[in-house]
């Protein structure tokens, strides 16, 4: 009995000078953090990608509160939560909401199997930087998609996979939050984030060859040639040609698609565009309500 | 891999003559074991599309195993030891390359721990046709910790000499002990085998056997009821240890200023537990305790980069 | 115990290495010259540094030796016309990167050389022309654009003007020819001896130094004999010290670091530092002739001696080739590519570059044309790591492979820094004896890039 009596004594001695030795520790360092911090993180969606350019949730919730301090939420955004979670943080801030389109990866290639022919095998490590620092590839186009997927691999959200039978990588815009990963990653810079556009629909010439157009034609059957016709064709300025390469300007392209239609190796796609009503002169439209993005096969 | 498996074979071969059929039996369900279990768990848990079976390191893991256990284990027993070996021991890390410890000593010393009677009943050599029935003897390690139990030098009268024990003690009576440790001669062979072919580096076995030497003779000269060192490095699983075991490249050092470190500690580490330890072997445990040492050695002890050696003036 | 190959009779360098196949083909052929092209390529980037200015334009004559693109920088070379005939188009064409770069394409028209140039076959000697002062000859060097010709392409001008901080104290001539296959540097060493010596003495001269050193792997015994006599007489009466010395056979003992450590005993500390921080200038011993042909002859950089070989070609052949020259001609004097699918390699089996044309030029620095066979050249399937440091074991910088890709693979690119991942030069010693057949060189090239890129972004940010 008096051994059981000792050992809660002693016991119950110890807890109570670990509680006062916490209890002094905690009062003596405590360090003040902003309770906003927290509820910021709370409403934030916790996937840490780093697509606002911050090191994690936690450190965007810290950059949202020092911008409301500061007095504005200007250029901090969450691609993945979009604009609904970006109004909950400003109104907990009570701060008006700083405007974003929403935005996607845009694969601007379409040197699929079909289009652009194998020359050699390559034998190395299957990685897109591996292969792009070996070589132009396994085919003649020194600029187009390696097709090993460093983009696929990078993803967070599983909303980029590789086609199989094209060789090409295809974003799913239901799952693809812009966060620029795969931007990064891409060793040849052919994906690009571009305003996702009303109803889905967006433009964009679907080649970076910045070759002559006699060889990128060797090369691949839907290169851009830079013959230039889509820069006069535009009635909005939207399209530029340089280094043999066209380029369409999202922030002005208001989705006319004449660029298409007078391109004449199909470089250019329009994408999420309702079926074309006369079949013998809109023969570039893909006929798509399902928000996957599909490519040109020729 | 395989190149290992013929280093192995003079000893192999030897043992079998020594023990019969027991020690055929135990060898043969270890490596069935071990190459059922590593095929299974590849297959049915980890969903790999191309089964590494073929690639030797399980058949070699079922080998040392057997090898080091007594020839009178009970099958189901030995299944046990594979499992833990190639489950635990090596599946779980992630496979080959990535255990940190050697696989056929986990096996071991877990069967040690969990069937401590029937992993110390050492069958005599000669009994060809004996399996679980066969007559028990002790082992020289028995014998050289009852000297130092009983304070009793005269106790180190009934070990075999050392020229028997490099040969293998045939004498009923003498020379008991696990499968792999009877015939020191058949090890060096595979040892100057694997040496020839280059599958090995000379530091790891060297460094463990001089260190015991070494190491044993001081304490024989302080105090006789010390076994001599050659008796000491001949007897138990030292001579296996120090060529099949320590060297497995997984679990040991990739330097040879590192291997030389590892092997030293695990000649002192064993002595240690052999002479003040509560077990008469030391070895395997010696060499898992060096195996959790070695990522730590492979961090501090890096190869001599080019620069850094001293210039010598134009010659 | 490395210590002993210190002291053993045949030097070699002290730390790594391995012992390919040599597979030295074409070691007895004659050195034949190469037919004249229709068309020649010239890219604008044929050496470490900025690339060359085009100063022809389509139409323009051009002659042999006449210049086409002078240099575009400090650290840069000129580019002169091997061919005589007319600027077809200044394009671009696949060069040995792989990618299409600016080049000047001349269609040919004869054979008219420059008059400038001294198209005797008279051995001049140094003592003869007391006008070639160490800048002299220097300036002749880098006007007629030479640069290391041993594959790096290094402007051989710079290095015979080494920093205020280091200091020269001797020229060690690489005629190693590490490499399995190649044997252009073997068979000039044979036809063209006397000249190399010439050079070596001029070298030396620009580098104001007096101890040459010739270093020979022991696969080459005529080579090794042929110049030694040649030394004895050369420099019999000179104030210049010039040892032939005779080297173990091994891989890469060609890599400057490890020649240097193998025939001075000297190792060059990690980067930044050079062999001329330690005292030695290494030149290829192509270099040495072209520098003899640019200062006694006024011969600009236009030609060089090239190896193209393989074991599935019908005649492996070594050839004085005019630069700009397509492969596929060489190729097809040769017998033509071989049946099935092959590997084509510019430079050897171990270092040199992949192609996926034939059409890609000969360029200053194109030692050889590799042909390998599907077989041959293919990879084994990859295995896990087994940990077994074979790799520790033939890397000749002391570093650790095995972890450098791992971490490589992880990207961490901290840890790679800090394990001196830029040290390694490429040699691939380490992928040739991995018994798991891993892609270790192609994991720490990609880490070693990633990383010299973050050090250089760190130096621009001061």
């Amino acid at each position: 009995m008096n051994s059981i009596l000792i050992s809660v004594l002693v016991l119950g001695a110890i807890g109570v000078i670990a509680a006062i030795v916490l209890f002094a520790c905690s009062k003596k360092f405590a360090v003040f953090e902003d309770p906003r911090i927290g509820q910021v993180s709370e409403l934030l969606p916790g996937a840490n990608c780093g697509g606002c350019g911050f090191p994690g949730c936690s450190g965007m919730a810290d950059a949202l509160v020092k911008g409301a301090d500061k007095g504005s939420l200007e250029g901090l955004n969450c691609p993945v939560g979009g604009a609904e979670t970006m109004g909950k943080v400003a109104d907990l801030l009570g701060m008006a909401i700083a405007n974003s389109e929403p935005m996607v990866a845009v694969v601007r290639c379409n040197g699929t199997c079909a289009n652009r022919p194998q020359i050699a095998e390559y034998a190395g490590l299957r990685a897109c930087s591996a292969m792009h620092a070996c070589g132009a590839g396994e085919t003649a186009c020194g600029y187009g998609c390696l097709g090993c997927g460093d983009c696929v691999n990078v993803c967070q959200f599983d909303a980029i996979q590789l086609n199989a039978e094209t060789g090409i990588p295809e974003v799913d815009e239901n799952k693809c939050t812009a966060c620029g990963a795969c931007a990064k990653a891409c060793p040849r810079n052919i994906i690009e984030l571009r305003k996702k556009g009303p109803k889905g629909r967006r433009v964009f010439v679907s080649c970076v060859n910045k070759d002559k157009g006699a060889v990128s034609m060797k090369a691949c059957k839907v290169s851009c040639i830079g013959c230039g016709k889509c820069e006069k064709e535009c009635p909005f300025g939207a399209i530029t040609v340089e280094n043999n390469c066209s380029y369409i300007d999202f922030k002005r392209c208001r989705l006319c698609k004449k660029c298409v239609a007078i391109c004449p190796t199909k470089a250019i796609v329009a994408v999420n565009f309702p079926e074309a009503k006369k079949p013998e002169n809109k023969v570039n439209e893909t006929n798509n309500n399902e928000g996957k993005e599909e490519k040109h096969e020729d | 891999m395989y190149g290992v498996l013929i280093a192995l074979l003079p000893a192999l071969l030897v043992s079998f003559i020594y023990f019969g059929i027991g020690s055929v039996i135990v060898c043969a369900t270890s490596v069935a074991a071990c190459i059922f279990f590593e095929w299974a768990i590849n297959k049915y848990m980890l969903k790999n599309e191309r089964n590494t079976i073929l690639d030797g390191s399980a058949a070699l893991t079922g080998i040392l195993l057997g090898m080091n256990l007594p020839s009178n284990l009970p099958i189901w027993i030995i299944i046990i030891g594979a499992l833990f070996a190639i489950g635990i021991g090596k599946m779980t890390f992630g496979g080959l390359g990535q255990n940190i410890f050697n696989p056929a000593l986990v096996g071991r010393c877990a069967l040690l721990v969990a069937f401590p009677a029937q992993m110390t009943s050492w069958p005599v050599p000669g009994q060809w046709m004996s399996y679980t029935d066969a007559e028990t003897g002790a082992t020289p390690l028995a014998i050289m910790k009852q000297a130092i139990k009983n304070g009793d030098v005269s106790t180190l009268n009934e070990l075999p000499d050392a020229f028997s024990m490099l040969l293998g003690d045939y004498s009923i009576g003498g020379g008991a002990g696990t499968i792999g440790e009877i015939c020191g001669l058949a090890l060096i062979a595979g040892l100057a085998f694997m040496l020839w072919r280059k599958i090995i580096t000379w530091h790891i076995p060297i460094s463990i056997i001089a260190t015991v030497f070494v190491f044993s003779a001081l304490l024989h000269l302080a105090n006789p009821i010390y076994a001599d060192p050659t008796t000491v490095v001949l007897s138990g699983g030292l001579m296996l240890g120090a060529i099949f075991m320590a060297t497995d490249y997984v679990t040991s050092p990739m330097t040879p200023k590192g291997q030389l470190i590892y092997g030293i500690s695990i000649g002192i580490l064993t002595v240690i537990i052999r002479n003040w330890g509560a077990y008469p072997e030391g070895m395997s445990f010696a060499i898992l305790i060096m195996n959790a040492f070695t990522p730590l050695i492979n961090n501090y002890v890096k190869p001599v980069r080019f620069g850094e050696t001293p210039n010598n003036k134009a010659s | 115990m490395k210590e002993r190959r210190r002291s053993m009779k045949i030097k070699t360098f002290m730390i790594g290495g391995i012992h390919p196949e040599e597979n030295k083909l074409s070691h007895d052929v004659a050195t034949q010259v190469a037919a004249l092209p229709q068309q020649a390529i010239f890219p604008l980037s044929q050496h470490i540094g900025a690339p060359a200015k085009p100063i022809v334009n389509k139409g323009d004559k051009v002659k042999v030796g006449t210049l086409i693109a002078e240099a575009g920088g400090f650290v840069s070379a000129p580019i002169y016309s091997s061919v005589s005939g007319t600027v077809f188009k200044i394009d671009t064409a696949i060069d040995a990167t792989g990618y299409r770069k600016p080049a000047i394409i001349i269609n040919v028209e004869g054979d008219e050389w420059e008059e400038s140039i001294d198209r005797s076959t008279k051995l001049e000697l140094v003592k003869d022309h007391p006008e070639l002062t160490p800048e002299e000859i220097v300036e002749r060097i880098k006007t007629a654009g030479v640069t290391g010709m041993g594959g790096a392409g290094f402007p051989t001008f710079i290095k015979l003007c080494p920093p205020p901080t280091a200091k020269a104290e001797c020229v060690i001539i690489n005629a190693v020819e590490c490499e399995p296959y190649i044997t252009a540097d073997y068979r000039l060493m044979m036809e063209k001896s006397d000249e190399i010596l010439v050079g070596l003495e001029l070298l030396m001269k620009a580098a104001k130094v007096s101890n040459g050193y010739i270093g020979i792997e022991t696969n080459k015994p005529a080579a090794i004999e042929l110049l030694s006599r040649k030394c004895a007489t050369a420099f019999a009466n000179s104030d210049y010290q010039v040892t032939v010395v005779p080297l173990q056979q091994r891989y890469p003992q060609g890599g400057e670091k490890q020649l240097v450590d193998a025939v001075i005993g000297r190792q060059v500390p990690a980067p930044p530092a050079i062999p001329v921080n330690v005292g030695a200038i290494v030149q290829n011993v192509g270099t040495a002739y072209a520098v003899y042909e640019a200062v006694m002859k006024r011969k600009p950089l236009f030609e060089r001696y090239t190896t193209v070989t393989g074991k599935k070609l019908q005649k492996p052949s070594n050839f004085l080739v005019r630069m700009g020259t397509p492969m596929k001609d060489l190729i097809e004097a040769c017998g033509g590519m071989p049946e099935g699918d092959n590997k084509l390699l510019a430079g050897g089996p171990m270092m040199g570059k992949a192609l996926t044309s034939v059409d890609v030029p000969i360029c200053k620095g194109t030692n050889s044309v590799t042909i390998l066979s599907g077989c041959e050249a293919r990879r084994q399937e990859q295995q896990p790591c087994i940990r077994c440091a074979k790799c520790v074991g033939a890397c000749p910088m002391g570093l650790e492979p095995y972890l450098l890709a791992k971490i490589s693979e992880l990207k961490n690119w901290e840890k790679a820094e800090q394990e001196e991942i830029v040290s390694c030069i490429e040699c691939g010693s380490c992928q040739f004896t991995c018994p798991a057949h891993r892609p270790l060189l192609d994991y720490i090239r990609q880490g070693k890039s990633t990383v010299m890129g973050i050090i250089r972004s760190r130096a621009t940010k001061k």
